[in-house]
């Protein structure tokens, strides 16, 4: 790497201490890149093999990489946790601006350690970090809490507010932490560990600095090019236009998409909360990440009357997308695009993770049905599929724990169920709620091994799609998944948001990090992800997990996917084989 | 030297992908923003929409009134042009803007002027800023 590449410098915070200093750490993004790379390196380092998630010791890593403010569509931030959700590899990436702004202040990574005495926010900037007072944001909603510190700090358009709300305070361990109102580290629980820290929000401010390149009239050629691609690029086209959206109506039309707790796989609503629905009738503005053409952000403009009073309006911006909708509109039989959007409001400003909350919300409607639970345990509440109003209220309890049932349901359906029973109908994979495609074996085969239980991981829904079954090769589909999961191991490290996948193969990204001094080569990069993979596999093993022993949902079995009833001996070969294959490579000398 | 004028047409089409500002550094070879012109951000929050801050090129330049140097040089079609080496970074005439359209490197202390050259133009996806040829 450059020598004068600010990215070397990794920013160590002490919250019980209120001390902070800078390392330069440049073995470590010469090894490893950035993002996810940089980030399981660090999480090895850092984080203790005996903690709980709870512990001050489990660290919060932020990490970056090489190519952000460089390109375009390279601004995520990885973040890195032993996770409060399943006791795991916690991994989150969030786009917004937070990455941008990281580099720019001069960090390629930063670390939390410890605990506050109070709650406190931390301003990180170029000189390093002030700690505040967070005493009267505490139990402030997400918008409430970005409204405050969004006027009290300065470098509004180079900064970027992570914040938590109630659901982080209390410890919910699917909490998530947001980010410029609409983005967010979502999944396993990066929030409960803000909470755990009191750690409230972070203002990250980034400076006006330049960012070396080794070959500038390469790099306005090889920007361009990118730049190129990108627009160009027709499957891009989705991502912008209606949005992710998009994919409600054809999911429902193959009989993949989870309604009513995954009972079912077509919902007769879908036309109603589609992304055409919402475009013609809802959409009220679209945005983009910091340097990013796509402007994938799909805000909805909402009004609603106030009760007491007339001719008396609120209009609120809520953003949608197809996971939002999916685990609050199919999964838990919401046919109405606004209630979708009331319960996306509150669950964004609680600071929920959304998919998990639907799933969780899907699971007590079932239980409730069945008799498992009953008013006592919902505080009198009777909900039913697709009742927004008693969801809205339950979401409330939720956030605040307010009973013995709700403090469970805090810790998702794997939890809840092993105490009150309806395991078979609890929708997790590793402790992850599931995502919205029943789509097939290689969806289930990603919850079940990827590193996140994140549908994201190997992304196994899209190869379902594009398989028949007469074609289902188990061999073949592990495989691939495997490969699919080290290659966006790298896509991750550098870190470029998944959209731009198509865009970004071995040979574009070792372009890209040759501008910042790296001399990777393609197959070079294909061993890194491989290697990036493995390491993930090795914090999870050490933590007593394996693919082959987790428990897997009868009801994926009940329901029909596309690829017809899923047979159970041939998902289990499948998870064993994956689990065979990384051992292998790998996987079993665990250092 | 061009003569046209950098125009904001529409900040309520801006999405705030920020490709201008980067942009604008990209003229000097280099990444980042340290000499970046044009700068966008939110109306206080994302949810209220954008704002566009850049020099529109003033036919009687305000900046230019109290350079107390001669740094500031009046420009054909508006504006002004900075001579560097006149410069002593004393930023009046950031203090003078009132679109707050001066802009300042930290390393080199000296204020980031938009000369109107068009280059972020090229690069907006959305049609919000142009260069418009002088009449």
């Amino acid at each position: 790497m450059l020598k004068n590449d600010p990215l070397k410098r990794v920013l160590y915070i002490d919250l019980s201490s209120k001390k902070f200093w800078i390392e330069e750490r440049r073995d470590l993004f010469e090894k490893y890149i950035g993002g996810t790379g940089v980030a399981s390196a660090l999480l090895e380092e850092e984080c203790p093999k005996e903690i709980d998630p709870q512990d001050p010791k489990n660290p919060i890593i932020l990490a970056v990489g090489p190519s952000t403010g460089l390109f375009p569509i390279v601004s995520k931030t990885v973040s890195m946790f032993l996770s409060p959700h399943n006791k795991l590899l916690g991994e989150s990436h969030a786009g917004g601006r937070s990455a941008v702004a990281l580099r720019l202040a001069g960090y390629g990574a930063v670390i939390i350690r410890g605990k506050s005495n109070i709650p406190v926010y931390l301003v990180i900037d170029s000189n390093g970090v002030k700690f505040r007072d967070a005493r009267a944001l505490w139990g402030l909603s997400v918008s409430e809490t970005g409204r405050f510190i969004r006027e009290r700090e300065k470098g509004s358009g180079l900064r970027s507010i992570l914040r938590i709300g109630r659901a982080g305070e209390t410890g919910v361990t699917y909490s998530c932490v947001v980010t410029e109102t609409y983005r967010h580290f979502g999944r396993l629980g990066l929030g409960a560990l803000f909470g755990y820290k009191k750690l409230k929000a972070i203002v990250i401010e980034g400076g006006k600095k330049a960012l070396p390149v080794t070959d500038r009239k390469l790099y306005k050629e090889t920007y361009d090019d990118i730049l190129t691609r990108l627009r160009e690029n027709p499957s891009l086209k989705k991502y912008y236009e209606l949005g992710t959206a998009v994919n409600i109506i054809p999911l429902n039309m193959l009989g993949a998409l989870p309604t009513r707790n995954l009972k079912e796989t077509r919902f007769e609503k879908a036309e109603n909360i589609c992304g055409e629905y919402f475009a013609e009738n809802l959409l009220g503005r679209r945005l983009a990440c910091a340097h990013c053409p796509m402007a994938c952000i799909h805000i909805a403009a909402l009004r609603t009357p106030y009760e007491d009073e007339p001719y008396f309006y609120k209009t609120t911006f809520i953003s949608y997308d197809y996971e939002p909708i999916y685990a609050t509109g199919s999964m838990i039989g919401v046919g109405s695009a606004e209630g979708v959007l009331r319960l996306l409001d509150s669950i964004d400003n609680y600071g929920f993770d959304v998919m998990s909350t639907g799933v969780v919300l899907a699971w007590t409607t079932e239980a409730f049905e069945k008799g498992l639970i009953n008013e006592e345990h919902t505080l009198g509440l009777e909900p039913k599929f697709g009742d927004v109003e008693t969801y809205l209220k339950m979401l409330f309890h939720l956030a605040n724990q307010s009973n013995e049932f709700y403090t469970a349901l805090a810790r998702g359906v794997d939890f809840t169920s092993q105490k009150y029973g309806g395991e078979d109908f609890a929708l997790a994979f590793g402790g992850n709620e599931m995502s919205g495609y029943h789509t097939g074996y290689g969806i289930h085969i990603t919850h079940l091994t990827g590193s996140r239980h994140s549908h994201l991981d190997s992304a196994g829904y899209s190869y379902d799609q594009k398989t028949k079954l007469k074609e289902l090769d188990i061999h073949k589909l592990v495989e691939k998944l495997f490969k699919e999961e080290a290659y966006r191991q790298v896509l991750s490290s550098a870190i470029c948001c998944f959209f731009g996948r198509s865009v970004f193969d071995f040979e574009t990204l070792a372009r890209m990090f040759s501008l910042s001094g790296f001399g990777y080569e393609a197959k070079d990069l294909e061993k890194l992800g491989q290697d990036i993979l493995i390491r993930k596999y090795h914090f999870k093993k050490a933590r007593n997990f394996a693919p082959s022993k987790l428990r897997i949902p009868r009801r994926i079995f009940e329901t029909i996917s596309p690829h017809g009833k899923l047979d159970e001996k041939v998902l289990k070969t499948a998870v064993k084989l994956y689990e065979e294959m990384i051992e292998k490579r790998g996987g079993g000398a665990c250092k | 030297m061009a003569t046209g004028r950098l125009k904001v047409l529409d900040p309520d089409r801006c999405v705030g992908c920020q490709l201008c500002m980067f942009a604008c550094q990209r003229r000097t070879g280099q990444a980042g923003l340290a000499e970046s012109a044009i700068h966008v951000r939110s109306r206080g929050g994302l949810s209220r929409g954008l704002t566009v801050i850049v020099c529109r090129a003033c036919e009687d330049p305000p900046c230019l009134a109290v350079c107390p140097t001669g740094a500031l040089i009046k420009r054909k079609g508006g504006g002004v042009v900075l001579a560097a080496k006149k410069c002593i970074g004393c930023g009046f005439c950031r203090e003078a803007c009132p679109l707050n359209a001066i802009f300042w490197n930290d390393e080199t202390q000296k204020p980031v002027i938009c000369m109107h050259c068009g280059y972020c133009a090229e690069y907006c996806p959305h049609q919000v800023i142009a260069l418009e040829e002088a009449a």
